[in-house]
């Protein structure tokens, strides 16, 4: 079994690491439970859902961290947001070559809703301490939650994305875009309209990730090698040079295509043959029939 | 003619108090922009008003702002004025990555903070979800007014996807920090450093004497009482 989607966060960590090189903080016979939870009869889980520790990649010092979808959708609460920001102020003390994320979330627990905002929060000014201290961070992104709220915004602050076409990231849930401006202006039922928006081939195109990869822990963790090894020699922390290219790529998106409605004439207009085929694509024919056409991004 | 009343959150009500040195700051589809002076320096103002929601174009305005206050004005101190009922919720925004607008937003910040930009946020009138995390919660330090809103989402919408009853979180805001929307919550979890009454103007000379570029936030909410685990979590994860 090695497709990363149908993989829980430890499956995903023991095929994509070293074996058995994971040293795991606060484990789950630690049992650091969520204070929250309780007074809305709601389950607690012994990791709060998510793993994090130190490990080997090919031989790599990385730091992991892997959010468990199966458990509240891989929501950031008190104690899951303190044990990322934990790996990532470690990660700055200790200096591993690179920090993994595997991301699965819906973003802010609304179960722990003021505190986990603030998680959040912290969780993303850490990523980028990180990012300051030279040290990359790498966002993974493939699990059936994809990367949503809060937490869509803290992946794009990673100096790479990989993803697979059935990652999804985003902001908002089209969920909660229907509940509140109704099914004309997004039918969350309508799969094939929220991957075309959300999923990973559309992220691709677009430059909002660097990788996209078939879905296999196989495939995630070339594609992690390349990433640290693409980040050797590379500024790692922000820069005002690489925030005005992002700046003009941003607005440049707007201009070109925000009078769009639909991904499918994005891809169009990108001058991509037979664009409305991409979703059918498997991930090799679909980067060969657009790698002269996505367009880039300065992490 | 009578000029239209102006509310007591209103942006040009707030900055009056906030700046008696005069400021310049201008409105734009929601967005401020500007300089105003404080304790005889210019200060970059950025913000939005109107509880405007955050689509694309003004978390873009915003980042633009921002780095061009970096570019030209190496070290001028930045005050963020929040009101915004949060990201917007369209597919349009969606399609385009808004993610990516309001990460570049943050970015922006970050990189001004880590060129020695003091960066002050103020939740003047409401702040909510990921409109918040890319705007005041980016500051050194956030202050809010004592009328002000901060939330992660309505009652109603958070007990239909949560399953519980909104009777329940109703009951359960009166006295958890974690789920009323007032800024004495946030401030007790250490999300709001302070907040402002009476002399906002010395108020904020003081934050910008004040302002420290380490996020200490976990810290202040295990002094403060309102986040007890988050800080010991993250002690405990340094000395695994």
């Amino acid at each position: 079994m090695n497709s990363y989607l149908e993989a829980n966060a430890r499956e995903r960590l023991q095929h994509l690491l070293d074996a058995g090189s994971l040293d795991e903080w606060l484990p789950p016979s630690a049992r650091v439970t969520s204070p929250h939870l309780a007074q809305l009869d709601a389950p607690v889980a012994f990791d709060d859902g998510v793993v994090i520790g130190r490990a080997r990649l090919a031989g790599h010092n990385v730091f992991v961290a892997a959010q468990e979808g199966g458990f509240m959708g891989g929501a950031v609460g008190e104690v899951h947001g303190a044990k990322l920001v934990g790996m990532l102020q470690r990660a700055i003390r200790d200096r591993p070559e690179a920090v993994l994320l595997l991301l699965e979330t819906g973003g802010v627990r609304l179960h722990e809703a003021n505190a986990g905002l603030i998680a959040v929060s912290e969780v993303m000014r850490a990523v980028l301490s990180v990012r300051a201290a030279g040290i990359p961070v790498i966002v993974l992104i493939g699990g059936a939650n994809g990367c949503f709220g809060g937490m869509g915004i803290v992946a794009r602050c990673a100096n790479a994305i990989l993803m697979s076409e059935e990652g999804r990231l985003a902001m908002s849930g089209p969920e909660v875009i229907e509940t509140a401006n109704g099914v004309e202006e997004f039918d969350s039922r309508d799969r094939a309209l929220v991957w075309r928006t959300t999923g990973g081939k559309h992220r691709y195109l677009l430059g909002d990730c660097q990788t996209i990869v078939a879905d296999s822990i196989d495939a995630f963790r070339v594609a992690a090698l390349a990433a640290i090894d693409a980040c050797q020699g590379q500024p790692v922390e922000l820069t005002l040079a690489a925030l005005e290219a992002e700046q003009t790529m941003l607005q440049q998106r707007i201009e070109r295509f925000g009078g769009q409605s639909e991904p499918t004439a994005i891809w169009a207009d990108l001058g991509i043959p037979e664009s409305q085929q991409l979703p059918m694509l498997e991930a090799d024919a679909f980067l060969q029939a657009v790698e002269s056409h996505r367009l880039g991004v300065p992490a | 003619m009578n000029p239209a009343p102006i509310s007591p959150a209103s942006w040009q009500a707030v900055a009056a108090r906030l700046f008696p040195q005069g400021q310049q700051i201008a409105e734009t589809d929601q967005f401020l922009s500007g300089t105003a002076q404080v304790d005889g320096i210019t200060v970059a103002i950025i913000g939005t008003t109107g509880h405007t929601p955050i689509g694309v174009e003004i978390a873009l305005a915003q980042a633009h702002a921002v780095l061009q206050t970096v570019r030209e004005h190496p070290g001028r101190p930045i005050l963020i004025l929040v009101d915004t009922q949060g990201q917007r919720l369209r597919h349009r925004d969606e399609m385009l990555g808004i993610n990516s607008y309001m990460a570049h937003l943050g970015k922006c910040i970050e990189l001004a903070r880590q060129r020695g930009h003091r960066v002050i946020g103020l939740v003047y009138d409401q702040a909510l979800s990921g409109g918040f995390i890319t705007s005041g919660l980016m500051a050194d330090a956030c202050y809010a007014l004592p009328n002000a809103t901060i939330r992660v989402m309505g009652l109603p919408a958070m007990a239909r996807i949560t399953k519980v009853p909104e009777e329940r979180l109703i009951e359960l805001a009166s006295h958890s920090p974690v789920f009323a929307p007032g800024p004495e919550n946030y401030l007790r979890m250490g999300g709001i450093e302070a907040i402002w009454e009476g002399d906002l103007a010395a108020h904020l000379v003081q934050a910008l004497t004040a302002a420290d570029p380490v996020d200490r936030r976990s810290t202040t909410g295990l002094v403060r009482g309102g986040r007890m685990l988050a800080q010991t979590v993250i002690a405990s994860v340094l000395a695994a």
